[in-house]
C-alpha cells in the first residue's frame, strides 16, 4: 500500500455511512492528498468505485486486508 | 452546475424512513443538490422527536424471526404489541449490522445541505404546530416543491 496522509476507519460501518464519513474526511484534506479508507461493509467495494467516478476524487487503490476492504482516495 | 435530486417522502414508518434518507444524504455527498418535500404521513420523519415504528400488519414481505409468520399467519400480525415487538427487534437489528440511526441520517444530510421542505397543507390538515418540528425545516407548497424540482435530474416519489 502507498503512502497517505490521513486514515479513516469505517468498519462496522454499513451504507452509507462509510460514504458519508469519506465525503466529510476528504473536504478536510488538501488537494494532492490522500485517504485511506478501511471498510468492513462488502458494498462498499463498488460504492467508492461510484464515489470516485462522480466525485472525480481519483481511487489509487483499492484491495482487501485482514478480512477488511481498503481504500486510497486522491483528493483532486 | 451540480446535478439535482428531488424527493417527496409520503411514509412515516421506521423502514420508510431510510431510502429518502439513504438517497439524499449520499446524493449531496456527491455533490447533488438536494431538495426533499415532506407530505402526509412523511412529516413524522421530521418531527423532533422521532416515534417512528415498523408493523408487520398488511406486510407480508416483512421477514419475521424465529419462524413467526408460521405461526401467526396474517391475523397474527395484528395481536397487541406485535408492532412494538417488531419495532424493537428491528432497532437492535439495525444497531448490530452498523446501520445508521434516522436521526443520524437526517442530521448527516442538514449538514451537507439538504434542503428540508414540509408540506403546508397537510401540516394545517393534521393540526401540527411548527414548533414540532426540526430546525431548518421550511415550509411550503406544491408549487414551491415544483420551483426545485422543475429543474432536478432526479426526481422520485417515496
Amino acid at each position: 500500500m502507498a503512502n497517505y496522509d490521513q486514515e479513516l476507519d469505517a468498519s462496522g460501518l454499513n451504507c452509507p455511512l462509510p460514504i458519508l464519513r469519506a465525503k466529510k474526511t476528504l473536504a478536510g484534506l488538501q488537494s494532492g492528498q490522500v485517504l485511506r479508507i478501511v471498510a468492513t461493509d462488502p458494498g462498499s467495494v463498488k460504492d467508492f468505485e461510484a464515489f470516485s467516478k462522480q466525485t472525480g476524487n481519483p481511487l489509487l487503490e483499492s484491495g482487501e486486508e485482514g478480512g477488511k476492504f481498503v481504500f486510497l482516495i486522491k483528493k483532486a | 452546475m451540480s446535478k439535482k435530486l428531488a424527493i417527496i417522502a409520503t411514509k412515516g414508518t421506521l423502514d420508510w424512513a431510510y431510502p429518502p434518507f439513504i438517497l439524499a444524504s449520499t446524493a449531496a455527498a456527491l455533490g447533488y443538490d438536494v431538495e426533499v418535500f415532506f407530505t402526509f404521513y412523511g412529516l413524522q420523519l421530521v418531527k423532533k422527536d422521532l416515534d417512528l415504528k415498523v408493523s408487520p400488519l398488511g406486510n407480508p414481505g416483512m421477514p419475521m424471526p424465529m419462524g413467526m409468520d408460521k405461526w401467526f399467519p396474517v391475523l397474527g400480525t395484528a395481536i397487541p404489541g406485535m408492532e412494538s415487538v417488531m419495532t424493537s427487534m428491528m432497532k437492535s437489528k439495525m444497531k448490530a449490522k452498523g446501520v445508521a440511526s434516522v436521526e443520524e441520517l437526517r442530521e448527516l444530510c442538514q449538514e451537507a445541505g439538504v434542503r428540508f421542505v414540509a408540506c403546508q397543507m397537510t401540516v394545517d390538515l393534521f393540526d401540527m404546530e411548527p414548533s414540532q418540528f426540526i430546525d431548518g425545516l421550511e415550509f411550503g407548497g406544491a408549487a414551491t416543491f415544483f420551483e426545485f424540482a422543475g429543474e432536478s435530474d432526479i426526481c422520485l416519489y417515496i
